[in-house]
């Protein structure tokens, strides 16, 4: 039987988690016994090549790109787990939130002290995703059937979260992998 | 200008002692004397009572009839709870906004009037309803409402817009109210004739463990809602250690759909004073506090006089009726527009010159209440029923009622049927009963006890009005076929959210968050899990809220969920493609598509 296939994204966050993930060390090559790696910047494939049984998210929607990942994601994989605190509530990029969105372009093309823009506008390439409104955590855009905390969440709360879910074992996170203060 | 404030804040001080625990009256007479208690205003009452600016900025700030900026010299409230919205409350805005030419939350240019939304008023037998400054105004429409702005534009007095008196006392030189009482069905109990000085005389024959006896031996418990039985409540107060007790009326009668309270204060006051002096005699406290819920201070001058012809016969001050040791007084605390405060230990907290925060319990109000006294709180109703128990003995007031209730029960009727008002009713009556005096036979649904009680479908109107069932404080919203009971919810919802003081976050976050969840499902973009996410949301909020009105805010949700699962039912689908369906990608680019000047291209529209 082949093995099960794994993708993995980045949306509005800072890698950290793919971070955390590659922290799981020489835990890697077990994995790799474990499952395929698919759609991932971990191996660098850009399109999904088939159908894939987990899909991790990290980061929420910031713009609509975001979007379409995400809905690619979700029309991919049967399992789709939010990691992180972006993903699960928008994050550090969901601070802009309060702010509309017209204000956050003007601040960061036009007026900012440190903008240099001789054509004083707003691009609108179509290179440059465009903005939503504000910051969606994942759940709101698409359904997500796990989510895992943390910013990152360590290296050792994907791992043991993984191998429980692929060996369809109860999941045991002992409290020191899910506290976080 | 400002010497004048300065001389006046100095007078109003001076004349509350300096008490920073009078806070609450110095404040509303500066706003009552200036439009609002400005920056400049806190600062001089602070240095003149000691405070922190800051304590007064916090009571400021907390209460709905008070404000730091100017507002119009005529203030008009147009109540909006979801009676007056079903009678029309928001076509009556439009038609004072239209004439005044401003919108709602606005002040005419002039600055002369400002036009406002409240909270129920206690006027709903009598919607839509308005307050022009205490002025109650009832009955409008689009007509009345034009008028009103008209008049008002002429003299700006609000009392010449009363120009038909209500009946009873409301018709009273000293309240002048176009307010009726509305009284359907007299009762024996609250609604019988008071002999002035009849039940404290009887009272002050016995001793105050007897009259708490006579009391317990009544069965009489709190009318406002919880039922505590009232003697124990006694017992405990009195048996509390310290040096000085107090008895406080609740009469911040804040419950949407509720006003029966208004028409007992009208008709009856005498009642409630003596069940007041007497919870003093049989506690031993020296003090009693009326507290009146800021709508209602039409009643204010009314009643101070009932007070004052009280301490001419002796029924209040020293030595009562000749007794040596029994000393007592009342004193009315004005509200200043905070459903909150209904909630004991907010109203104790406002009595003090706080914020409207509730405390924690315990101690409870009877071990350390009011300035840390050993204090009762009862409300209106409750008062008024001790006062008959003493006239005719706890024997007489047993024989109403049921066996686990006795007495009777106050009602306040109103929204979808032919007689609206208030209804003295045993204990015990079956809400099919009710529902037929009030001729509303025809109900679909019944929100029994006010937002904060339970929304009751046809299927359950054999039940009784108990503690032991349908419990209520007395409120009884009644709604026709053609209403939508989650549209109701999803206004109750508004209510607990404006009113919320904020302190525990699950009662501040969690009722946006199950009215943003009920919207969703209202736009029918809902599915069948996001029941299972407001039955557990509003689990969580009721369990993990500090006080009562946390506690009961959610159940506009849960209770409807429960007695009309299948309106929500028919109102979910379960979405098949693992998208969100209430995620719209259009809105949320639709801002960044104008600032850029093109079009998405990964959604086409």
């Amino acid at each position: 039987m082949a093995k099960p296939k794994i993708a993995t994204t980045s949306l509005a966050g800072c890698f950290g988690c793919h971070m955390s993930l590659l922290d799981i060390d020489d835990r890697i090559l077990k994995l790799i016994e474990l499952v395929d790696f698919d759609k991932s910047p971990i191996d660098d494939i850009k399109e999904f090549t088939g159908r894939c049984t987990v899909g991790l998210i990290e980061g929420g929607c910031a713009n609509e790109e975001n979007v379409k990942v995400l809905q690619d994601f979700r029309r991919h994989c049967d399992i789709l787990i939010s990691v992180g605190d972006c993903a699960i509530n928008g994050g550090i990029p969901a601070l802009r939130n309060t702010i509309p969105i017209k204000e956050c372009l003007e601040e960061a093309y036009l007026n900012g002290p440190t903008v240099h823009n001789p054509s004083g506008k707003i691009p609108g390439d179509p290179e440059i995703p465009l903005m939503l409104d504000r910051v969606y955590p994942c759940h709101e855009v698409v359904k997500i059937d796990y989510h895992l905390p943390g910013c990152p969440p360590p290296a050792d709360t994907i791992w043991e979260a993984l191998v429980a879910l692929l060996s369809d074992k109860p999941i045991e996170l002992p409290y020191e992998l899910v506290k976080y203060d | 200008m400002s010497e004048n404030l300065g001389a006046a804040v100095k007078e109003i001080c001076r004349a509350h002692g300096h008490d920073r625990t009078r806070l609450m009256d110095i404040v509303r007479a500066v706003q009552e004397q200036f439009g609002c208690v400005s920056g400049e205003a806190m600062e001089l009452i602070a240095k003149a009572v000691s405070v922190h600016r800051v304590e007064v900025d916090s009571v400021v700030s907390f209460y709905a009839f008070l404000s730091d900026r100017p507002k119009g010299k005529v203030v008009i409230r147009v109540c909006d709870d979801i009676i007056n919205r079903m009678h029309g409350a928001d076509r009556v805005a439009q038609a004072f906004a239209d004439e005044l030419g401003i919108e709602v939350g606005q002040t005419t240019p002039d600055g002369t009037i400002t036009l406002e939304y409240t909270p129920c008023i206690g006027m709903c037998d009598q919607a839509p309803a308005a307050l022009v400054n205490d002025v109650v105004v009832t009955d409008l429409h689009r007509t009345t409402a034009r008028q009103i702005v008209q008049e008002l534009r002429r003299h700006l007095d609000p009392r010449r817009l009363v120009r038909k008196l209500g009946d009873g006392n409301n018709a009273h030189e000293l309240v002048q109210a176009m307010v009726v009482n509305n009284i359907r069905k007299p009762g024996p109990v609250i609604f019988s004739p008071v002999n002035r000085g009849e039940a404290i005389k009887k009272a002050l024959a016995m001793s105050p463990v007897e009259v708490i006896r006579a009391v317990k031996t009544s069965r009489l418990r709190g009318r406002g809602g919880a039922g505590f039985p009232t003697g124990m409540k006694w017992e405990f107060t009195r048996g509390a250690p310290g040096t000085k007790r107090c008895v406080i009326c609740n009469a911040d009668e804040g419950e949407p759909g509720t006003f029966k309270d208004r028409v007992i204060l009208t008709e009856r006051p005498d009642r409630v004073f003596a069940g007041m002096t007497i919870a003093g005699y049989a506690i031993g406290a020296d003090e009693g506090i009326l507290y009146l819920r800021g709508e209602y201070a039409y009643l204010r001058a009314f009643l101070e006089d009932v007070l004052q012809k009280r301490r001419d016969e002796n029924l209040l001050g020293n030595k009562i009726c000749g007794k040596e040791d029994f000393n007592f007084d009342i004193r009315i605390q004005m509200g200043a527009g905070a459903y909150i405060c209904g909630e004991e230990t907010a109203l104790i907290s406002s009595c003090e010159g706080l914020r409207g925060d509730p405390k924690n319990r315990p101690p409870f109000p009877a071990q350390k209440g009011y300035l840390e006294h050993p204090t009762v709180v009862n409300n209106v109703e409750t008062l008024g029923c001790v006062t008959k128990i003493l006239e005719d003995g706890p024997a007489t007031f047993n024989e109403y009622g049921s066996e686990g209730s006795s007495g009777t029960k106050l009602l306040s009727i109103s929204g979808d049927c032919r007689s609206p008002g208030v209804f003295e009713v045993p204990f015990g009556i079956t809400l099919n009963e009710v529902l037929r005096l009030a001729g509303a036979g025809d109900a679909y649904a019944v929100q029994v006890g006010g937002p904060s009680g339970q929304m009751v479908s046809r299927d359950e109107f054999g039940r009784s009005i108990c503690y032991d069932d349908l419990a209520t404080g007395g409120s009884l919203m009644v709604f026709g076929l053609d209403r939508n009971v989650l549209e109701i919810a999803d206004a109750f919802l508004d209510f607990f959210i404006e009113e919320s003081c904020g302190y525990c976050t699950p009662c501040r976050v969690g009722n946006v968050l199950l009215k943003e969840r009920l919207g969703k499902i209202l736009a029918g973009k809902g599915e069948p899990s996001d029941l299972k996410y407001l039955q557990e949301l509003g689990e969580t909020v009721k369990l993990m809220s500090r006080c009562g009105l946390g506690q009961t805010s959610a159940n506009p949700i849960l209770t409807t969920l429960k007695n009309f699962r299948s309106v929500y039912d028919a109102l979910v689908k379960e979405a098949t493609d693992g998208l969100q369906p209430s995620f719209d990608i259009h809105a949320a680019m639709s801002e960044s598509e104008k600032i850029t000047g093109r079009k998405s291209v990964h959604f086409l529209a």
